[in-house]
Parts: C-alpha cells; structure tokens; sequence
C-alpha cells in the first residue's frame, strides 16, 4: 500500500544496492538515520539519567532497561496466557471425548476460556474501539461536512453548534454516554459489551468535529471557475458533487481525517480509563491501582506503545490519501 | 433567421454598501448566425459582464437576451463557455475532461461509441489526440486552452462564449491558437462572441467588433464593421491598408476616445512602477501606452 519509492527514509539503502555514487548514498544515509537515531541516543540517555533522580512510592522511577525488560515480560505473559488457553481447550475435548466413548448419547459442550485480558489483547481491543469510532464519526461528518459547505444557510446555522461543542473534552461526555448508552442498550445478549459502546460513542463525539469543519472548508473553497463549468453542463447535484466537490475537497478533507484520527485515539485512552471499559487506558489504570514493584515500568511500555501507535495510525492515513488522491504529485508530510 | 442572438436592452446593477452600482446600461446587440464578434474595452469596462449574463451565469437586472427566439435565463450546453483560466478538472484527463461535456449533453442521443468518436473528433480538432490522456497539468498552457475548447466545441452550441481566451498565453502560442481558431472556424461557422483587449487579435478575427465605453454605466461605443476577405493571413495583412485602418479605428476609440483615466504618481520614477499593480497594472499600462500612441 504504501510506495516504496515514497520512502525517502530507504531510497539511500536502494541506490546504494544498486551501486550508484556509494559515497553519496552514505551521505545521505547518515543524513536520514545517523542524524535521528542520535536524537533517539540522547532521548535515552536523558531518560536513563533523569530516572535514577526520581524515587516514588513504588522505587525508581523505570529507566529504559527496565522498560525493555517489563516489554519482554508482557510479551511473555501473553503468550503463556495462549497456551494456558489452548490447553484449557484441549482437556475439554480430552474430556469430551471420554464422555462419548461411554455415552453416545451424550452432546458435548464447550465452555468458554475466561482468563485475563494481557497487554496484547487490551491493544487490540482499543484498535477496535478506536476503528469503530472513527469509522462511524466520519461516516456522519463527511455528508455533515458537504452539506454545511455547498449552503451559506446551513453553514450559518450548524456553525455555533459545532463551535460549542468542538472543544468538549471526552471527560465531560462520558458520564452523559454512559448513561445513556444503559438506558437506551438493553439487550440480554447482547452483540457487543456495553462499556464498547460507551468508548465508540464518546470517541465519535469527540473526533467529528476537525472532520466536519475541515470537509466544510474545502467544499467551499471549490474554484469559482470550475462551479460555472458545472453550471454551463448542468451537472445534477449528485454528479457535481461526485464530479468536482469531492477532488476539490480532497486534501482538506484528509487533514480534518487525520486530526480526527489522532484525538481519537488520544480520547480512546482517556474514556477507557475513566469508564474502567477493556482496552490500553484500562491496563495503564489496572497497573496504577496494582502498585507493583513493575507497575511503573508497565505504565511506561503502554506509553510508548500508545505513542507508536498513534503515529503507525497517522502514517496509515496518509497512506489511504495517497492511494485516493489524484494529485499524486502533492507533497504529503 | 437575421437575429440569432439578440441582447435587447441590457442594464445590470450590483448592490453595493453605498446603494446600486449600475455596470452596465441599457446594451443592446444583434448577431447573425454564423458571426464572430469580438467585445473589446478597457478593464473593468463590464465585458465580462456581458459574456456572463450572455452565459447566463449572471441575470440583467433589466432587458433580456434571447437565443434562437428563446429567452436566455439560466446557464446551459446551447452557450457553451471557454473561460479565460481553460477551467478544466485538474482531477481528469484531457478526454475525461470532454467526456464529462458529452456524457452531459448527449446521454440521451449517443450511444458509447458513439461518443468516444465524438470527443476525439473534437479533440483532434483542436490537434490535442496526441495527449488524449494527459492530465492539465502535465499539458502546457497553449494545449490546456485547447482542450477548453474543444469542451465547448464538443457540446455543439448555438453561441460559443469565449472570455479572454488566449488572454493568459504568451505571444507566439496566442498567434498560434488564432489561426487555429480560425482554421477551425472556417470549418464548423459557429456563433461566437469573444472578449479580448487585443487589437490585433479582434481585427484578424471579427466580422464585427463591439467597441465597450467605460463603466460604470457602460454600454456600446461603437460597432466596426471587419470586411476582411477570407481566409485571413497575419503575414500578408500586416501590409494591408485597409487591416491597418481598422486597427487604427480600434486603437482611436480606446486611447484617445475612451482613455482611460489613471492616476499615476509624478514623484520618483522608481515608485511608479511599484504602486502600479494595487491600482490596477493592466490600466496603469494602458494609459501610459495611450499616451504614447
């Protein structure tokens, strides 16, 4: 998905494969990676020497190498919590087994494995949470965004609306969403837990605004000359939209996504932490109340992983803008 | 059929904080079928104006313009436009670009084939097949004005409007696209109106030129008639007297009958040229090329 040749990070490393100039390549080698994992190198240094300063309650504040070691170890208790999984299938079926060979008649059940959520199953549970409420906020502020930028009336009367409740924080959203969503989902088996919902909620509340005001800025900045066009061929509304609102309101659509995208993310954290719903910011809240000699050091691996995948989240976005972009040639930083 | 296109009356008055500002004053005009007629007038005389309600992109505030005994109301095919700026979609090929025309205006008579043949005739007309398949932006300016034409061409109109369409080119690519133009003239006889504030440009193409007064309130100062026999060469006309008695017409009524008037400052000579462009470069050029002339 994402162009090799769009790399500038690689292109040294593939001419240099290739043999061409080698001693401009390592040039710009040096430029492109000395030059940041120097930055990385200090970054560390900084880190390590700052956290022999700090003592907390629970010890030294974590430096990089026990942060490294803490990262192993959760990596350790996943897979361990795999295979305790896996072996609690087998004896069932073990079991199961045995109980047919006796009794025919017998039908065979299969309980469900309920042990603890690790540090893997959490990201993977906010990637969902984060996806859904992404997904379902852009679904409504792109058509929002159109609409509010083809009409000056409509513009003028959701304008207000969207400045107020733009600068909400989740925090404040939450308590609202959580009782609604209890009131509103009931449901005895329901599709999908309820503290979900509340997340994927006050994620999209939260994250539609740069979407909306962004599209509706780009719709409306359609050259005047190319709208005459439309006129002259009277293109209906659908195909003037199609035709000429949409690549004109491209790029500022995708800035609105992309800042969208990363409040959502940011909030994601927040809610889960707050609402005590599964996912990253329940497992940062879980290692502060186990006040653990690790704890710290396990705070500080769901930091940096939140870091990381909030910016493999931008770089996503901006790969998708590439693939639908017509100006391939625009410069996307 | 003696009135094709008839603007009978025109005056259109935009509002301003200070009350109505009237542009235009009661215009009238009436072209034949098959007539190349050129506005021509200085910035801000309202030409634009007039294209534009022409194209029905603007509403008269009184009078009204009728094509074909129908009156013109809202923009459509039947007038296709050639904007000054080729306004194509940045987004589409030059074909995609024609295509969207056709589609439009023919949907209902042609079938696919059909219109294929009819978007690369029309693009071969303009000598633009060889980058059917370009973008605008990879096509010089000269070849993007092209394809804007033959946008227009491709949606068979009664009137084509033409708004400064070489306007943005330079010299030599501008005489290139005239005898174009005219090649293809000769070929298809379309209506056409076309603003310019080239002199030589107006008189090598027109049958007839409509000379602008200046706003506000403008309307026709005069009309010249360009009885220039066919075909028409810029080599062999920059000899011809009668070619230089019309330039002559033309360059008397905007310079020295209708000058327009600028102040420039005295002061430094330095300075003259910097306060141009914000009062208007083009007009400040104008004036001090009337002076001259």
């Amino acid at each position: 998905m994402i162009s090799i040749s769009q790399q500038t990070w690689l292109q040294p490393w593939i001419k240099l494969a290739r043999g061409e100039r080698p001693s401009e390549q390592l040039r710009a080698l040096a430029k492109t990676l000395l030059v940041p994992l120097a930055g990385i190198a200090a970054f560390l240094l900084l880190w390590a020497v700052a956290a022999g300063q700090i003592n907390t309650s629970l010890g030294a504040f974590p430096g990089p190498l026990d942060v490294w070691q803490q990262g192993g170890a959760l990596l350790e208790e996943h897979a361990a919590e795999r295979r305790e999984e896996e072996a609690f299938y087998e004896r069932q079926r073990e079991r199961n087994a045995q109980r047919q060979a006796v009794d025919p008649s017998y039908q065979p059940r299969i309980f469900p494995y309920t042990g603890s959520a690790t540090f893997i199953d959490q990201i993977l549970t906010s990637l969902m949470t984060v996806t859904a409420g992404f997904v379902l906020a852009s679904l409504l502020a792109i058509p929002l965004g159109i609409l509010i930028g083809l009409s000056h009336t409509l513009y003028r009367a959701f304008n207000p609306v969207i400045q107020l409740l733009k600068p909400v924080s989740p925090l404040a959203w939450l308590p609202l969403v959580t009782m609604v969503v209890s009131a509103v989902y009931v449901s005895q088996d329901p599709l999908v837990p309820k503290s979900f919902i509340t997340s994927m909620v006050t994620v999209m509340l939260c994250c539609l605004w740069p979407t909306v005001i962004n599209t509706a800025v780009g719709v409306a900045g359609v050259d005047n000359d190319l709208n005459n066009v439309s006129r002259v061929l009277r293109l209906g509304w659908l195909t003037h939209v199609r035709t000429i609102v949409l690549p004109s309101a491209m790029p500022m659509m995708f800035a609105g996504l992309r800042t969208s995208l990363g409040i959502a993310w940011m909030v994601l954290i927040a809610a889960e932490m707050l609402a005590q719903s599964p996912g990253l910011g329940k497992f940062v809240w879980d290692q502060f109340q186990n006040g653990s000699s690790d704890s710290l050091s396990r705070i500080m691996v769901a930091v940096i992983t939140i870091g990381a995948i909030g910016f493999l989240l931008d770089r996503l976005m901006l790969a998708v803008q590439s693939l639908v972009s017509w100006d391939k040639s625009a410069d996307l930083r | 059929m003696s009135h094709y296109l008839d603007i009978s009356k025109i005056s259109i008055d935009f509002p301003t904080p200070e009350g109505p500002f009237r542009a235009l004053d009661e215009l009238s005009l009436r072209i034949k079928k098959g007539e190349f007629v050129s506005l021509i007038g200085h910035s801000g005389c309202g030409k634009s104006t007039v294209l534009n309600i022409l194209a029905g992109l603007l509403q008269a505030t009184e009078g009204g313009v009728a094509l074909d005994g129908k009156e013109v109301n809202e923009p459509g095919p039947d007038r296709a436009v050639v904007f000054q700026n080729h306004s194509l979609l940045p987004w589409l090929t030059a074909f995609e670009n024609v295509q969207l025309a056709v589609r439009q205006v023919f949907r209902d008579s042609m079938s696919k084939a059909e219109m294929r043949d009819w978007i690369q005739q029309n693009l071969k007309l303009v000598h633009m097949e060889h980058a059917m398949h370009k973008r605008p932006d990879e096509l010089s300016g000269g070849m993007k004005q092209r394809v804007g034409i033959a946008r227009a061409l491709a949606m068979r109109p009664k009137v084509l409007l033409m708004d400064e369409p070489f306007g943005a080119l330079d010299a030599l690519t501008r005489a290139h696209m005239q005898d174009s133009l005219m090649e293809i003239q000769r070929d298809l006889n379309n209506t056409v109106v076309m603003i310019t504030h080239d002199v030589d440009e107006a008189v090598l193409l027109s049958d007839r030129i409509v000379m602008m007064t200046n706003g506000p309130a403008a309307t026709i100062g005069e009309v010249l008639n360009i009885d220039l026999p066919r075909p028409r060469n810029r080599v062999t006309l920059a000899e011809n007297s009668d070619y230089n008695h019309f330039r002559q017409q033309v360059l008397s009524f905007l310079y020295e009958k209708q000058r327009k008037v600028v102040e420039i400052p005295r002061e430094p000579a330095v300075d003259e040229d910097e306060a141009a462009p914000a009062r208007g470069k083009v007009a400040g050029l104008v004036d001090r090329l009337g002076r001259r002339a």
